[in-house]
This record gives C-alpha cells, structure tokens and sequence, in this order.
C-alpha cells in the first residue's frame, strides 16, 4: 500500500509519516479520551468517580466472605441490638441480624441488578431507538406504537404483577422483568437523535455506495453518537437503583431472606422500627441517596464532556 | 388541528383493548384463587367448587374475559372478594382520596416551580441559576420513596407536626373540621412531593423564558422602554404560561404511579394502597379494574398534554 502510494504520487516516506503523525494530531480524540480529560479537569467529579468505583468493588469483595444464609438467621439474644454493642456495628434489626453485614451484602445484591437491568435495558432500547429512527416509515410506526402503548402500562403495577404470577423467582428473573418496563426512555432519546443523524450525507453517502442497512446503524451512525449512549446509560444506572430498591420496599422485590436496600429500608413499615430503632433502616436510605446522588454526578460530568461547548477538560 | 386530536383518540381505542386483554389474562394466572384463603379448613369442598362455578371461575378464559367485558360496559365491575362490596363503589371512594392529593400534590408543584424556574431564567448563568439547577437536580437524582419515609420519620414522628396515617382523624366533625383534617393529611406528602418534583415545570418555564428573552416583542418592549419588571410579568410570564400548564397532564399520571409509594409510607386509603392489599388477597377483580384505571389515566394525562402543547407549541404538532 505505502509502496504504491510512493510510486504514484510525489510524497516521500519521511514525509508521508510525518503527515499522517500530524493528521493524528488534528482528529478529534475519542470520546473516551474526551471523558477522562474531564474528569482530571473537575476534581470534585474525580472524588466521586474514584469514591463510587472503591465502594463497589469493596462491596463486591466483602460480600464474598459473608456467609448469607448464616446472617440471616434469626438471634433472638440480640434482637434489636443497638450499634456497637455485642460487636454488631450498626446494630441488628427485630430478628437480631447484623445490619452492617446485611447492608453490604444488600447493596451488592441492589448495585449488582441495577446493573443488568442497565446492560440489558439499554443494550434494548439503544437498538430499538435506531432502528426505529433510521427505517422511516411503517417500521417506524409500528414501533412508535408498541413504544406509546408500554408508555401507557402503569410500569409498576405490572411488574408486582409479573412478580405476583412467577413462583420462585431469583435476582436474575426479576433483572429481566425490570428490563422489559425500563427501555423506553432510551429509545426516544436514542431515535429522535437518530432520525436526525440519518438525514446527514455520511448516511446518504454511505447508502448510495450500497452498505447494507445494518451496517450503516451499527458502524456509521451508533459510534457517531456514541458519546450519547454513554451519558445515557450512566445516567439511567443511577435510576436503575431507585427501581430494584422501591420495589424491595414494596415487597415484591428481592425476596425476604435475600437482603437488598430495599427489603432494609422496608424495615421502616414497622413503626417501633421507625421510631426506635432507627439503625434498622436509616444506613440504608442514606446509602441510597449517596450512590444515586453521586452515580447521576459523574453522569453529569460526562453528559458535559459529551457536549464540546461545555468542556472544562483540556481540549488536547 | 382536529384531525390530529382525533387520530390520536382513534390510536388508543386498540390500546385499550389490548391493555384489558393483557390485565385481564395476567390476573387470570395469578396463583391461588380468591375463596381458599376465606374459608376454612373444614369448609366442605364441594361447596367451595360450587362457589367458584357461580363466580365463572371454570369456564374458559375468552368466556371469563368476554363477560368480564359486557359487566364493564354496564359499568359493572364485579365484587371484591375481599371487601364484599362492589369494585366500583370501593374504587370509587378511594380514588377521591388518590386524585384529591394529585390535585394538591400538583398545585403546590406549581406554587414552588413557576417562582424558581423565572428567577433562575432572569439571572441565567449567575450564581441563583446554578443553584436552582443543582436544586432540581439534586431532588430528581434521589428515588422519591427514600425521601418520603425520612420525611415521614422527621416531620411526622420525631417532631410529630403531621399525622403518619389515613387519610381523615377519626374525631374530625362534619363540614369544615372534616376538610380541614382531610387537607391536614395531605399536607406532608404533598410539600414532599412539590419540593422534589419540580425538575420537570422548572427547566421547561426556564428555557421557555430565556427564549422570549432574546425574541423581537421583548426587544421591541425594552426600546419602547417598559421595565423589566413589566416585561417579565405581561409579556414573557404570560406567554409561556400555556405550555407550562399542559404539564400538569404529565405531571398528574406521574403523581398516580408514584401513589402506590405515597400511599404506602402514609397508610393512605387511596388506589396505591388499595391495589397493594388487593394483591397480597388475590382479589383479581380489584387488580384488573386498578391496572386498568391508571392505564387509562395514564392515555388520558398525556393526551392532555400532547393537545395544550400541540395547540400553543407548532413545532411539536403530531404530523
């Protein structure tokens, strides 16, 4: 290639590689780069980030060496127990279990479905967008209508009804009865900004070259609004706790011997607990407000790392 | 004009029906039946047989649906097994209780939004604007149900100014000590509700005025040397009152989903509640007439609001 290039045209080696270093130099960088430059530029962002990746993975790690059905066995010895007593940290709820222990095991368990729900939602709803936004027309009719009528569902009588109908579910099937009531809000963003991109001329260019429909979905217009996709989903993981946990509370979550935020924050339906004993669900509603504010923070971060105009990050 | 509001009633008479077909069968597979919980051990079970074959609960599904349906057109519900009373009659005392405090839930929203979203269009860029939006951010981020039982816990138990409770004190006097004490009941969930539902109404007012700011009428005003005051009250604040009120539509179906919380943490007797207990009953005929209730006034509240907006907003107008 380079020999044919040479041969043909009056461009020296040295100066080909030098052309092409430049040219490198010019392109804008990847939206990756783009997102990381923000975040050394916004220090507070940078504490959040690092902040919510420890949590997890402590979470993640720590939860490996509790024992949960040993946990939540009942000790009526020390029912109720207050914080820092009997080396309970955070005290123990009516059936005498660790809080503390529970509250790493729940939020690993409520982070862990928020997000598969996340993965699969919006793995479904970026591709419905597309494809509904790019085929103009009756495709895009018939799906605007299966779009408008989930919109009309009452989301969450549905799934306590789902939940209500499947026996024996487990975090895996609830994962996916969330995920077919929580696309919805990614497709429309994801089609208005396609039926947009597919009016450009690299779409038109590459139609009438004769790429294949899909292909252009998937490699031309996807990795052009790739920055959107990321915003999306980092901001709808946030949300995505607020789902799983509001349903635990409910009770139609998580099932009572599997711990989740939810099921600790339910703990507050009782009134001794809400107002006595306070430990048995406070920790967790402020875990949530915590994860949630700082998950949607650095989602802000990169929705303005996404938008050129708003950048703080060095343009390098 | 017309023609569009039309289509759109004719698109959702199918969506009805689906909906009822799917409420219907998915309450069908529930487990267990009404009557077995309410009997006991030693009720002879031929007689139990006997009461579901004059309930219809033997007969195939399309027959059980169909006159479910022909019952609903007489506007006939069927019972409750649970309250042995109409759904219609039990539904309809509840749902006064639900839309009262949508209602309330949403002037209060308007109360606190329309002030915030102008002040933070007048000073856009400066110090007030940032923090309305970090204001409304913030409220939006946290999941709504947390911020209610911590409300409840702060305001209702440990300082003990609002009830925790239902939705009227049992020593409530008729005539005004009784709506006193209904708005008394009301009042927590709903500054609740306005205080973190404002994210909506406040960035829509907001960049609705900061684009009157830059149009030609208030240039014109400015040069013809109104005061600010002036323009921001007759001109401005005037013409982006419309789309901002097609919001309560949106804003009221968003109310009626989050009531099952709401009503949940406050012990209220409304919808959400009742739809909670009827699950944990079986009692299918509740379930199916709830979900089908909020599904249509889900249509209805954005049908509302696509048709204020449509009608003031061209840009937005359904093709």
């Amino acid at each position: 290639m380079e020999e044919s290039l040479n041969r043909h045209s009056k461009i020296s080696a040295a100066d080909l590689e030098r052309l092409s270093k430049e040219a490198k130099g010019e392109a804008t960088p990847s939206s990756a780069r783009i997102v990381w430059n923000e975040f050394k530029a916004d220090k507070p962002a940078m504490v959040a980030l690092v902040i919510i990746v420890a949590f997890i993975l402590f979470v993640m790690i720590a939860a490996l060496f509790i024992d949960t059905p040993k946990m939540m066995e009942t000790d009526i010895m020390n029912y109720n127990a207050a914080p820092g007593t009997n080396g309970f940290i955070l005290g123990a709820d009516t059936g005498g279990r660790p809080i503390f222990q529970q509250l790493i095991v729940g939020a690993r368990n409520s982070i862990g479905i928020a997000m598969g729900l996340t993965v699969i939602s919006s793995t479904f709803g970026i591709c419905w967008g597309l494809i509904s936004g790019y085929f103009n027309g009756l495709i895009d009719w018939g799906m605007q209508r299966v779009y408008d009528f989930m919109m009309m569902l009452p989301m969450t009588m549905m799934i306590i009804v789902l939940v209500t109908i499947i026996k024996n579910y487990n975090a895996i099937t609830l994962t996916l009865i969330f995920s077919v009531f929580y696309w919805e809000g990614t497709s429309r963003l994801i089609r208005s900004r396609t039926l947009s991109e597919s009016e450009k001329d690299y779409v038109a260019a590459a139609k009438t070259s004769g790429t294949g429909n899909f292909k252009i979905i998937f490699s031309e217009i996807m990795p052009n609004i790739s920055s959107l996709l990321i915003v999306d989903t980092t901001l709808s993981f946030a949300e995505n706790i607020g789902v799983e946990t509001g349903l635990s509370y409910l009770g139609f979550g998580l099932p009572m011997h599997t711990p989740s935020l939810g099921t600790l924050i339910a703990n507050a339906n009782d009134p001794n607990n809400i107002t006595q004993y306070w430990w048995t669900w406070l920790p967790a509603a402020l875990l949530i407000i915590i994860l949630c504010l700082s998950i949607s923070y650095v989602g802000q971060v990169v929705r303005r790392s996404a938008d050129a105009s708003q950048r703080q990050g060095a343009a390098d | 004009m017309w023609k569009t509001i039309l289509r759109r009633i004719l698109i959702m008479i199918p969506e009805v029906i689906i909906l009822s077909l799917l409420v219907f069968l998915l309450a069908k597979a529930m487990p267990g039946d009404p009557f077995t919980g309410s009997i006991n051990p030693k009720a002879d079970p031929a007689q139990l047989h006997h009461l579901m074959k004059m309930n219809g609960l033997y007969d195939p599904w399309y027959q059980q649906y169909w006159n479910w349906v022909v019952h609903l057109f007489h506007g006939d519900l069927g019972n409750s097994y649970q309250y042995q009373e109409p759904v219609t009659r039990l539904i309809g005392s509840r749902a006064v209780n639900t839309l009262w405090l949508a209602v309330f839930t949403t002037i209060l929203t308007y109360c606190f939004a329309l002030p915030m979203g102008m002040y933070a269009a007048k000073h856009e860029g400066k110090l007030p604007d940032s923090i309305i939006r970090i204001y409304t951010y913030v409220t939006y981020c946290i999941p709504f149900f947390v911020i209610l039982i911590i409300g409840v816990w702060i305001f209702g138990y440990v300082l003990g100014w609002f009830p925790t409770t239902g939705s009227i004190s049992a020593t409530a006097g008729p005539g005004f000590s009784s709506a006193a004490s209904r708005l008394y009941h009301i009042l927590l969930p709903g500054i609740l509700g306005a205080l973190f539902g404002t994210v909506n109404v406040v960035q829509y007012l907001r960049s609705e005025v900061i684009d009157a700011k830059r149009s030609d009428y208030v240039r014109t005003a400015r040069s013809k040397g109104v005061p600010s005051k002036d323009i921001y009250r007759h001109h401005i604040f005037r013409n982006s009152l419309l789309p901002i009120a097609a919001f309560a539509g949106y804003s009221i179906t968003g109310l009626l989903n989050g009531s099952l919380f709401t009503e949940t943490v406050f012990s209220y007797p409304g919808m959400g509640l009742l739809f909670i207990n009827s699950i944990s009953y079986r009692d299918y005929t509740v379930i199916t007439a709830l979900v089908l209730i909020y599904g249509i006034l889900n249509l209805l509240g954005t049908l509302l609001s696509d048709i204020i907006l449509s009608i003031v907003d061209p840009r937005i107008r359904i093709e």
